[in-house]
């Protein structure tokens, strides 16, 4: 096959597994509205995704924070703008850096945990069997794990930024002597609305690039267990490069409506 | 004449050039054992999950107590689908649940269907029994052999009582002793819940044990129907070479 043709051939599934994952996305929107709920393994979903993934966000918001601070230090010093250090990290950590570390880290997790699972029950017909019990597997599967990662990440997001926020205070202290109450003062007199909230409505929506990309590849599986390896791997792949591109449309969209 | 609870008339299924089923048909009357024989790859799975509507016909009709599934929503196919039980060729039990809440599953939504007035735990203890084996009750499916896994696999096929059974390959992949238990089993079950049941299959020995008719599959039609006898005793060289051992 010459160059062109392989061009034209993978570009053509490129654009068929967009609209295979829209409509999976839309037929999640028609099924999240309608009875009956599953909310027992909603509430199961949240618990397993959040109380899981606590202990790895944790440690990755400490580091982060503690690094940010001391790679940042010396040169803030040069210039004698040490003071600036709270205002400085927090805006970053809260606005970006944050909240884009721990999807990532998140669609490792979780991402991949989701399309390893679902691709393991599609091609062992656990989902058929779940199908000709009477039960809706879209709903209980799919919709389920969607809504708990898109529940969760802004939860995880929000207590990485505090824990980094905490790592960064914990250098300020040791190496600059700053107070904790000081610290966290300049902080918050730092962070604004404008800060907070454009960064919590992303977070959303990269919970819900994870769990959506995740369910796709996972109840899409086919070929065996090779299958289910594609699945998963493909998960993270898909969700890092789309978590990016939410990104962009964020900040886009934040630098529009919060223009001075 | 005995009422006819499943009929297939002239179904047609390709994937891609691959064309499986070619007019296939067959009706399945109440309280018979129609086994489903043919080569590996000859569409006997497809064929079963077109039945319960895990996969489309391309076309062709499907009645089930003369509700046409290929028509039917996705609620009245729900409903129709509880009067099914469906035992897979790998079990298929949910790997995160306990064996009890495997057969708790399908009852979530699906309690109400049972006119017994039983409660959950009675009906799931009761289907157990029924296969031997309510002391596996809170096992995860991972701590039970192969032969055990098919047998709950079963008693949650049964769970709902339904009034048909799909069998898709029952003994595959398990040791000739295993095999009897589980084909006795079927027997059994069949008598103590009047089921009719359609057995997809290629272990001649199963087939001997439990139909009342045969079918075989090839190329994608019904080649031949008959009893056990009529089939083995069959000149035809395609029908021989199923038998001959």
């Amino acid at each position: 096959m010459s160059t062109s043709n392989t061009i034209v051939v993978k570009t053509k599934r490129f654009f068929e597994e967009v609209g295979d994952m829209t409509y999976f996305a839309i037929r999640f929107l028609k099924e999240v509205f309608t009875a009956p709920f599953e909310w027992k393994e909603l509430i199961r979903q949240c618990y397993q995704m959040g109380n899981r993934s606590f202990l790895l966000v944790s440690v990755t918001g400490f580091i982060l924070g503690l690094v940010f601070t001391l790679q940042s230090r010396p040169t803030l010093l040069e210039f004698g703008a040490a003071s600036w250090m709270p205002s400085m990290v927090s805006i970053s950590i809260v606005r970006e850096i944050g909240p884009v570390i721990i999807a990532l880290i998140c669609a490792g997790r979780i991402g991949s945990g989701i399309g390893a699972e679902l691709g393991s029950m599609k091609v062992t017909e656990q989902i058929d069997a779940m199908e000709v019990s009477g039960t809706n597997p879209f709903k209980y599967l799919v919709v389920t794990r969607i809504l708990a990662t898109t529940l969760m990440l802004p939860l995880l997001i929000i207590m990485g930024d505090a824990i980094a926020l905490l790592g960064s205070a914990i250098v300020e202290n040791l190496k600059g002597e700053v107070s904790y109450l000081l610290y966290f003062n300049k902080v918050f007199d730092a962070l604004k609305f404008s800060d907070v909230i454009p960064a919590t409505v992303k977070s959303f929506f990269f919970g819900f690039a994870i769990g959506l990309v995740g369910c796709y590849k996972g109840y899409n599986c086919s070929k065996g267990t090779v299958g289910v390896g594609e699945a998963s791997n493909a998960a993270v792949v898909y969700t890092s490069m789309l978590l990016f591109v939410i990104d962009f449309i964020a900040v886009f969209l934040t630098d529009i409506f919060y223009e001075v | 004449m005995k009422e006819v609870v499943l009929e297939i008339k002239d179904v047609y299924k390709s994937f891609g050039d691959n064309h499986v089923l070619n007019g296939f048909n067959l009706k399945l009357h109440k309280g018979e054992n129609l086994v489903i024989m043919g080569k590996s790859g000859s569409g006997k799975s497809v064929m079963v999950k077109c039945l319960v509507g895990l996969m489309a016909v391309d076309s062709g009709s499907i009645k089930i107590h003369d509700f046409d599934i290929v028509s039917l929503g996705r609620k009245e196919l729900d409903v129709l689908r509880t009067e099914i039980g469906f035992l897979f060729q790998g079990s298929a039990l949910y790997d995160s649940m306990t064996v009890r809440e495997n057969l708790e599953f399908p009852l979530r939504r699906n309690k109400d269907k049972i006119k017994t007035g039983q409660s959950t735990d009675e009906l799931v203890l009761e289907a157990l029994e029924n296969v031997g084996l309510a002391n596996t009750i809170d096992l995860m499916p991972s701590e039970l052999s192969g032969g055990m896994q098919r047998r709950v696999a079963l008693a949650r096929a049964l769970i709902l009582k339904p009034k048909i059974i799909l069998y898709d390959e029952p003994t595959t992949g398990l040791d000739p002793i295993t095999s009897k238990e589980i084909i006795e089993l079927m027997r059994r079950i069949q008598v103590t819940y009047n089921t009719s049941s359609l057995i997809i299959t290629h272990d001649v020995d199963c087939a001997r044990v439990i139909s009342n008719r045969m079918i075989l599959l090839i190329d994608g039609i019904n080649y031949i129907e008959g009893t056990f006898e009529e089939l083995s005793n069959s000149e035809d060289p395609k029908v021989k070479a199923f038998f001959k051992n």
